[in-house]
């Protein structure tokens, strides 16, 4: 079902200046069931971030008010639907719409897909939350960039934080969605580990289906292999459903049990997740967060507005509109205080590096097009009935990120190198 | 009654809904956990009581004159109009109630834990799946209700209040959904798009037992079940693909399912 809300953030200060905004369409789950943990929360995230930007509240270097001075609206697009009905809601953002620039999505075959159109229509778009490494490794863009990591870094992080804090396994067992984000993440964790303990046995690689919902038979499955470690990377209603099917069972006891994207049910299920379960939050965001200025605008800003902690989605939007902000700001300054034209926006991103609420973002691989960013884990321990995060650890961009110019299984498979 | 009913996911859904709602606020207010179980059930009632008739009452009861296919059609619009009427109510956010499940603990099999609430699932289904098969056979209300689907016209004929019959039998219906996922709630993450899922297995179930009958549709659910879980133990890469095998080969044989019905031809 197509869902077009717009949805105007900004307000304009005199008649005149209405034409000086800098129109952005933003692109994220509204409907179906991946709004609630990353389409809600990242729309939240631009509605909060924008507002402040445009009442010139940001933190330094963002404390100019709205991009450049010029007042920032919005054109809110629901990512719900087929891949076909995003290329045309895409299509419309920019011709119909006449956006400036577009931040969005969150599906990969989304991104896989827009992407050539974004470089034909000529139009900057900023990827803020996809995973897959293959819109770079692929092909080249000029007006296409994306100021989140890729999924590469998700799966080899969890894989180096079983490595140092569970020496001795000897097998691992996956349970992942039956689709490109499920199998890839598997492919690249379980290649991981293959690296880094050659002897590691794979005792079982479940592919259910997108919400199923029941997994019953597969936590039984699991239950039986007794690997020493499980990955998942499920999201959404599965992972909770997995959390609360296989916690009863034992699953987070017997075996340690990887969630890398298990941050979006700590605030849902708190208490409800086994102690010993390990949580990612595919980068240094949420509770993983680092206490920079940034972090202290952003989080406490975002509950106070909706009464709700951010989740990494809503992370990854915010440092997607600052980087751009940047950009903007500094192709501006570049053209003579003028207003940039989107080469010249995309000009500037180009190998930027820049401070977030997630931390330092480098735009190094992928031509300058790509970020890169550490990567955290931690287990859960339940406290006085609170759930807290012990035995975290950080890996630097480096150590989880493929360098420029190499395809990321290449680089697993050649032992990091 | 002749009905490929569609609506039935989106009663498994308003089911799994009002019992994650009404149970989470029970136990919100402190109430004793182990009378969650009577509030599953209350919620299961209480939804399909508001709906069911409403929807029978309100739309199918015009619509029994026509083609199957076309009352098919109909239910599916129901499906995808109470689906964002599901959405409406209840927003996109996920519901959880994990207590009734966690409650009852678990008990090891061969060194293996299951929970004890699967146990409930399971004493359900056979109390309900029996209550059904001796409502329909062994009483005269099931005995009347076999002769209205078999012949609405005569039934009138003879006195029987065919619309009371429809009435009751579709909500009946409705409710065995609503308390499937009533029941189901506390295992899973109730989200937009729960009927979904569950009306296509059902499908599957359905088929392989043969249309219209009760004791094909059990050993379907078994046979699907039993078959999924060998796949996911054995070969979990075809997992995906086993039961629409096993429904094509039932299909293959015998084109009506295992259990169909005597086809009765009017003359």
């Amino acid at each position: 079902m197509k869902k077009l809300l717009v949805a105007l953030v900004a307000v304009a200060l005199a008649p005149g200046v209405l034409a000086q905004n800098v129109k952005i369409g933003i692109v994220a789950f509204i409907s179906g069931p991946a709004a609630a943990p990353f389409g809600v929360p990242a729309k939240n995230a631009a509605e909060f971030v924008i507002e402040e930007l445009n009442a010139g509240k940001g933190p330094a270097p963002y404390a100019k008010r709205g991009f450049g001075g010029a007042t920032i609206e919005t054109v809110i697009v629901d990512e719900a639907g087929s891949t076909t009905t995003q290329v045309t809601e895409f299509r419309n953002l920019v011709q119909r719409h006449n956006v400036d620039l577009v931040i969005g999505y969150i599906s990969s075959g989304n991104c896989l897909a827009i992407a050539p159109v974004a470089e034909e229509l000529k139009k900057f778009t900023n990827f803020f939350d996809c995973g897959t490494p293959r819109i770079f490794e692929d092909a080249a863009y000029k007006y296409v960039f994306r100021t989140s990591s890729t999924a590469t870094k998700d799966s080899v992080g969890a894989a180096l934080y079983v490595r140092d804090t569970k020496p001795n396994t000897r097998s691992i067992a996956g349970i992942n969605q039956n689709y490109a984000w499920g199998q890839d993440s598997w492919g690249d964790f379980e290649l991981a580990m293959k690296v880094l303990v050659p002897s590691v046995e794979v005792k079982t690689s479940q592919m259910p289906k997108l919400f199923a919902g029941q997994y019953n038979a597969e936590i039984s499955a699991l239950l039986g292999a007794g690997a020493d470690v499980i990955h998942s990377s499920f999201w959404n209603g599965d992972l909770e459903a997995l959390i609360l099917q296989g916690g009863p069972r034992g699953l987070m006891q017997k075996s340690m049990t990887i969630l890398t994207t298990g941050e979006t049910a700590m605030h849902k299920l708190g208490a409800q997740i086994p102690d010993g379960t390990v949580l990612g939050a595919r980068g240094p965001f949420g509770p993983y967060a680092p206490n920079n200025r940034y972090n202290q605008w952003f989080s406490k800003g975002f509950e106070a507005k909706f009464q709700a902690p951010p989740n990494y989605a809503s992370y990854q939007m915010a440092q997607a509109i600052l980087g751009v902000k940047l950009a903007w700001e500094k192709a501006q300054d570049a053209n003579g205080g003028k207003r940039p034209s989107n080469e010249q926006v995309a000009a500037a991103l180009e190998n930027a590096t820049f401070e977030g609420p997630g931390g330092t973002v480098r735009m190094a691989n992928g031509k300058g097009h790509q970020a890169v960013m550490e990567t955290v884990y931690g287990t859960t321990k339940l406290v006085n009935g609170k759930l807290t995060l012990v035995n975290v650890k950080r890996y630097p961009a480096e150590k989880v990120n493929p360098p420029e110019g190499v395809k990321s299984a290449d680089w697993i498979k050649n032992g990091f190198k | 009654m002749k009905i490929v009913n569609v609506t039935h996911g989106s009663f498994y859904a308003l089911g799994a809904y009002a019992g994650a709602s009404l149970t989470g606020a029970w136990l919100a207010r402190g109430y004793p956990p182990a009378l969650s179980y009577a509030v599953l059930l209350v919620a299961a009632l209480g939804i399909t009581l508001v709906f069911a008739p409403l929807i029978e009452r309100g739309i199918l009861r015009f619509m029994y004159a026509k083609d199957e296919a076309v009352i098919l059609l109909i239910t599916y619009a129901l499906f995808l109009v109470l689906e964002d009427v599901i959405k409406l109510i209840w927003g996109v956010n996920p519901y959880f109630i994990a207590e009734p499940y966690a409650l009852l603990g678990s008990f090891q099999v061969a060194g293996m834990a299951y929970p004890t609430y699967n146990l409930i699932l399971i004493a359900l289904a056979v109390i309900f799946g029996g209550g059904l098969a001796w409502l329909l056979n062994s009483t005269r209300v099931g005995k009347l209700l076999r002769a209205v689907i078999h012949d609405p016209e005569v039934s009138r004929a003879m006195g029987v209040n065919v619309g009371r019959y429809y009435l009751v039998t579709f909500t009946i219906g409705s409710l065995l959904a609503a308390l499937a996922g009533s029941f189901t709630a506390p295992t899973v993450s109730v989200v937009p798009g729960l009927g979904v899922e569950i009306i296509v297995l059902s499908f599957a179930v359905v088929v392989i037992g043969g249309l219209g009958s009760l004791p094909g549709a059990a050993l379907g659910a078994v046979i699907v079940g039993v078959v999924r879980s060998f796949s996911v133990h054995y070969l979990p890469a075809v997992e995906l693909f086993v039961i629409y095998f096993v429904m094509a080969a039932v299909l293959a044989v015998r084109p009506r399912g295992l259990f169909s019905l005597e086809e009765p031809r009017k003359i």
